[in-house]
C-alpha cells in the first residue's frame, strides 16, 4: 500500500545510509549537510551534491589528461586539482574519496607516476561508486518525498 | 553557546550589536562551488548575513566599493585567480577587516603563513558548523580594540611605534601579522580606526628593511607620479606592498630625494669617482682629511671587508679605512683605499689626480695581493667614482695613508690600505702608498702586485680616460694625498689596478684584475668589491699602469667606459674581464646607473650616470657602513676577482651580502646601501642581497 511506501521508502534510505556509513563512504559531514536541509532550502542536499558531482567530474577528467599525456610532469598543477576535489569531497562527507585523494597526492608530491595512475584509478573507481549511491539515495529520496505527499483516500 | 547567548552578552560592545553576531555580514570566498554553497549555507544556518563569490577580485571590488558593508571575510587559500593570502593581505591592510582562511590542506607551514599575513584564523575543511559558530568573536575583538584605540588615540597617537613591536598580545593573536593591526596593549595602536587603514604607523613595526625590490618598487612609484608630486601617501599606495606604513614610504622618500640633490648636484665624474669608490665611502670621502684614513680603515676595518679582498673596502672611506680594515684584504682595500683619495677627490671635483693615484696606485702595488683586491675596489672605485665624486677626494684624504697602506695590504687581501696605512699588511709602503704617490707601488712588500700600483699609474692614466667621470676622483689634486690620484684613479685605477694588479702584477692573474676592472667600473665583473677597493685602489691602478698595460688598458677602457656610461664599461669590460666581474660589474652598473643612489658598487658601476654623484659622497663616505659594505661588496667582489679567488659573481655577491650583512646593520643606511644592494643584486642575479639589504629608513642626510 502506498501509505506505507513512504515508511519503506525512509527505512530503506537510512539502510542504505547505514551501509554507506559502514563502509565508510560518507561519514559525518554528510549529516551535516542534511542538517541544513530546511525548509528554506529543501533541496539543499541534492543540489549541494549534484554541484559536488559536476566539479568532481571535470576534475577527474583534468587529472586524467594531465595523467595520460606522456610529457606529464606538471605534479604541481596535478597536486591543485587534487586539492580542490579533496577539499569539495571532505566537505561533503565523501570519506573513501578524500582518503584516496590523500593517497594520490602523497604519490603526487614524490612525484611517481604509475602511482598516481593507479591513485587515478581507483579514485574514479570510489567516486563511481558514491555517485551510484547517492543517486540511489536520492531517488529513495524523491519517492519517499512523493509517497509522504499522496493522500490515500483512506487515510483521510 | 547558542547565538542569542552571544547575541545577549554583546549586546554592550557595538552600539549596533545588540543582536550580534546574528546578522553579522560575512562575505565567503571560495573558487570551489560546492564547498562555497556548503559555506553559504552553513554561515546562513549560524543567521549570519552572507555574501559569497568565487572570485577574489570580485570579492575585492566589492570590499573596495564599501569596506562597512562587511564585518568579515572568509576566504579559501588556493584561488585560481588570486592567492588567497594575497587576498587576505589586501583585505587587512586596506580595509582591516578580520579575515579567516580556508583550506583543504592542514599542512602547518600554510598556517603559519595564514598567520604571518595576518589571519585571524585558519579553519581547514571540512568546516564544521561549531567553527563557524565562533568566528564572530574575532569581529568583536577587533572592534574592542579599534574602540580602545580611538580612546586613546589622541594621547597615543605619540606612541607610535612604541608598543607595536610585537605583534599582537596574546589577546590578539589572531590579528598577528596584520601590520596595521598590531594591536599591542590598548595603549598603542589606537590609531586603527584614527588613521587610515594602511597605516599601521602608530603601531610599532618592525624596521622596514628596504631590499631591492621594494626600493624598485618605490622608485617605480615615484617615478610614476612624478618626483614632485610624490607623496608618500600615493606611493604606499601605488607599491602595494603589504606591511608598508606611510612613515616608511615617508621618511624613504626624503632619503631619496635627498640622494636625487646629490646626484644632481655632483658632476657625473665625481660621482662614477665617488661611487667607484664605494660609494659608502664618500662618507669617507668627505672626511677628508686623512683622518679618513681612519675611518677608511674603519670602513675598511669595519670589520666588514673581511678578507675578501676589498671587503675591507668600505665604500668611499673606504682607502682610508681600508687600510685598517678590520679585514679588509688589502686585495681590495689597496684598491680602494686608493681609490679612496680619488675619491675623496671627487668631491673636489675631477679627479685630476690621477697622476696622484698613481702615486697612490703604486704603493698599493705593494699591495700587489692588495690590488689583487684591490681591483676589486678600484673597481669599486670607478664605480663610486661615477658615483660620488666626492668619495674620490674623500678617499684621497682618508686614503693616502690607507689607501697605500691599504694598497699594500691589499696585497694580502687586508686592505688595511685605508686607513692604517700601516694596516697595510704586506704593503710597507703603505704609507707611501698612501701618500698618493707612485710610490704606493710600494708594493714592493707583500704585495705581490705590487704592480698594483703600477696599476696605480696605470689608473692614472685610465683614469684620465676614464675617470672623465672618475677624474672626479681623480681630483687628484684635491686629493692631497697620492691618494687622490690613487683615488681618482682608483676608481679607474682600482679598476684598472685591480685590473692591473692581477694582469700586471703578475702576481695578479690578470683575469684579477681584470675582474676587478669590471668590479670598478666596467669591471664590476670581478671585482664589484674591488670596485670598492679599487676607488681607493685605483691609484695604484695607475702605479701600475705601467706594467698593466693590459690593466692600463683596462682602466683606461674602464675609465673610458665609466664615463661613458657604467653599463657601457661594464660591457666593455666584461669581456675582457673574467665574467664574473663583468657580471657583477654589470649588475652593478646597471645598478648603480639606475638606482644613483646608494650602491658605491652602484655608483662606481654606474658612475656613468653620475647618479653617483650625489650617492658617493655622502652615501660613500657618509655611510661608512654602507660604504664599507659596498666596499666590501665592492672588495668583495673584487677581490674574489682578484685574488686568486676569481670567484664567480655569485661568490662575490655571497661575500658581498655577507660581508654587508656582517658589516651593514643589516639596515642599509640610505639608498646607498639600498643601491649597493641593489646592484649586488643584480650581479648576482639571485642575489642574496635580496635579504641582505637592509635599507633602514635611513635619512639620507645622515649620510651625507
Amino acid at each position: 500500500m502506498l501509505g506505507f511506501g513512504e515508511d519503506r521508502l525512509r527505512a530503506d534510505m537510512n539502510r542504505l545510509l547505514a551501509l554507506l556509513f559502514h563502509q565508510g563512504v560518507l561519514d559525518e559531514q554528510f549529516l551535516q549537510l542534511q542538517q541544513l536541509q530546511d525548509e528554506t532550502s529543501p533541496n539543499f542536499v541534492s543540489e549541494v551534491v549534484n554541484i559536488y558531482f559536476q566539479e568532481s567530474e571535470k576534475l577527474l577528467r583534468n587529472l586524467r589528461e594531465l595523467l595520460l599525456d606522456r610529457e606529464f610532469s606538471d605534479y604541481k598543477k596535478m597536486g591543485i586539482h587534487l586539492n580542490q576535489f579533496m577539499g569539495s569531497s571532505s566537505s561533503i562527507g565523501a570519506n573513501r574519496v578524500r582518503n584516496v585523494c590523500v593517497a594520490f597526492r602523497a604519490a603526487s608530491e614524490q612525484n611517481n607516476r604509475p602511482g598516481c595512475l593507479r591513485a587515478l584509478e581507483l579514485l574514479e573507481h570510489e567516486y563511481c561508486y558514491l555517485k551510484n549511491k547517492l543517486h540511489e539515495l536520492f531517488q529513495i529520496e524523491q519517492q519517499r518525498v512523493l509517497a509522504a505527499g499522496v493522500r490515500y483516500p483512506m487515510q483521510n | 553557546m547558542t547565538v542569542e547567548e552571544i547575541r545577549g552578552g554583546l549586546g554592550s560592545e557595538n552600539g549596533n550589536t545588540d543582536k550580534f553576531p546574528v546578522g553579522m555580514r560575512v562575505l565567503a570566498v571560495d573558487d570551489d562551488p560546492t564547498c562555497l554553497m556548503l559555506l553559504d549555507g552553513l554561515l546562513r544556518k549560524c543567521q549570519y548575513q552572507v555574501t559569497t563569490t568565487s572570485q577574489a577580485k570580485t570579492a575585492l571590488k566589492m570590499l573596495r566599493e564599501n569596506r562597512n558593508r562587511f564585518d568579515l571575510v572568509i576566504s579559501d587559500v588556493h584561488m585560481p585567480d588570486m592567492d588567497g593570502f594575497k587576498l587576505l593581505e589586501l583585505v587587512g591592510l586596506e580595509m582591516d577587516l578580520p579575515v579567516i582562511m580556508l583550506s583543504a590542506n592542514s599542512d602547518a607551514k600554510l598556517v603559519m603563513k595564514g598567520i604571518t599575513h595576518g589571519a585571524c584564523d585558519y579553519l581547514v575543511k571540512p568546516v564544521r558548523i561549531e567553527e563557524l559558530r565562533n568566528i564572530w568573536q574575532h569581529v568583536i575583538r577587533r572592534k574592542k580594540f579599534d574602540s580602545k584605540c580611538q580612546n586613546k588615540s589622541t594621547q597615543d597617537k605619540s606612541h607610535q611605534g612604541s608598543g607595536e613591536g610585537g605583534q599582537g598580545p596574546a589577546g590578539n593573536s589572531d590579528q598577528n601579522g596584520k601590520l596595521n593591526r598590531k594591536r599591542k596593549d590598548e595603549e598603542e595602536e589606537c590609531e586603527e580606526n584614527g588613521q587610515e587603514n594602511e597605516d599601521p604607523a602608530s603601531q610599532k613595526k618592525p624596521r622596514v628593511v628596504w631590499s631591492i625590490e621594494l626600493h624598485r618598487k618605490f622608485v617605480a612609484a615615484v617615478n610614476q607620479l612624478g618626483i614632485d608630486k610624490a607623496v608618500p601617501k600615493r606611493i604606499l599606495d601605488l607599491m602595494n606592498v603589504e606591511g608598508l606604513t606611510r612613515e616608511n614610504v615617508a621618511s624613504h622618500l626624503q632619503k631619496y630625494r635627498l640622494y636625487l640633490k646629490r646626484i644632481s648636484s655632483v658632476a657625473t665624474q665625481k660621482a662614477n669617482m665617488v661611487a667607484a669608490l664605494g660609494g659608502k665611502d664618500s662618507s669617507y670621502m668627505r672626511i677628508g682629511g686623512l683622518d679618513r684614513l681612519g675611518e677608511f680603515r674603519t670602513l675598511a676595518v669595519s670589520g666588514r671587508l673581511p678578507n675578501t679582498g676589498l671587503s675591507s673596502y668600505p665604500p668611499s672611506g673606504m682607502l682610508g679605512r681600508l687600510n685598517s680594515p678590520a679585514g679588509m684584504s688589502l686585495h681590495s682595500l689597496t684598491s680602494s683605499t686608493l681609490i679612496q683619495p680619488s675619491h675623496a677627490q671627487n668631491s673636489c671635483n675631477s679627479i685630476n689626480t690621477l697622476g696622484k693615484f698613481q702615486a697612490v696606485v703604486s704603493p698599493t702595488n705593494q699591495n700587489g695581493n692588495l690590488f689583487n683586491g684591490v681591483p676589486t675596489s678600484l673597481e669599486l672605485d670607478q664605480l663610486q667614482q661615477s658615483q660620488c665624486a666626492t668619495s674620490i677626494t674623500e678617499f684621497r684624504s682618508i686614503a693616502e695613508p690607507t689607501i697605500f697602506n691599504a694598497a699594500s695590504t691589499f696585497t694580502d687581501s687586508r686592505v688595511a690600505v685605508g686607513s692604517s696605512s700601516n694596516s697595510l699588511p704586506s704593503a710597507p709602503s703603505n704609507p707611501l702608498m698612501l701618500q698618493g704617490n707612485p710610490q704606493q707601488t710600494q708594493s714592493g712588500g707583500g704585495f705581490g702586485n705590487q704592480s698594483s700600483f703600477k696599476m696605480a699609474s696605470l689608473n692614472s692614466e685610465p683614469f684620465n680616460i676614464g675617470v672623465s667621470g672618475s677624474s672626479n676622483f681623480l681630483d687628484h689634486d684635491r686629493c692631497n694625498e697620492n691618494w687622490q690620484s690613487a683615488i681618482q684613479l682608483p676608481k679607474f685605477s682600482s679598476n684598472s689596478l685591480l685590473l692591473n694588479e692581477p694582469f700586471n702584477h703578475n702576481q695578479l692573474p690578470s683575469n684579477n684584475l681584470r675582474e676587478n676592472p669590471s668590479s670598478t667600473g666596467p669591471h664590476t665583473q670581478n671585482s664589484p668589491l674591488d670596485f670598492s677597493s679599487t676607488n681607493t685602489v685605483t691609484a695604484p691602478l695607475d702605479d701600475s699602469r705601467g706594467e698593466m698595460q693590459c690593466q692600463a688598458g683596462f682602466v683606461g677602457d674602464i675609465v673610458q667606459q665609466m664615463n661613458q656610461a657604467p653599463s657601457q664599461m661594464w660591457g666593455e669590460h666584461k669581456q675582457d674581464y673574467t665574467q664574473n666581474s663583468n657580471h657583477v660589474f654589470r649588475t652593478l652598473n646597471s645598478l648603480v646607473s639606475a638606482n644613483s643612489f646608494v650602491s658605491p658598487l652602484s655608483q662606481s658601476l654606474g658612475q656613468n650616470d653620475g647618479v653617483c654623484n650625489r650617492g658617493m659622497d655622502v652615501s660613500l663616505v657618509g655611510q661608512s657602513s654602507s660604504g664599507t659594505s659596498t666596499l666590501l661588496q665592492h672588495s668583495e667582489v673584487g677581490k674574489s676577482t682578484m685574488g686568486s679567488k676569481m670567484r664567480s659573481n655569485e661568490d662575490y655577491i655571497l661575500e658581498q651580502t655577507k660581508s654587508q650583512g656582517g658589516f651593514v646593520p643589516n639596515n642599509y643606511d640610505s639608498l646607498d646601501d639600498l643601491m649597493n644592494a641593489m646592484i649586488k643584486r643584480e650581479q648576482e642575479g639571485t642575489l642574496i642581497m635580496d635579504g641582505e639589504l637592509g635599507f633602514d629608513n635611513y635619512s639620507f642626510g645622515s649620510c651625507v
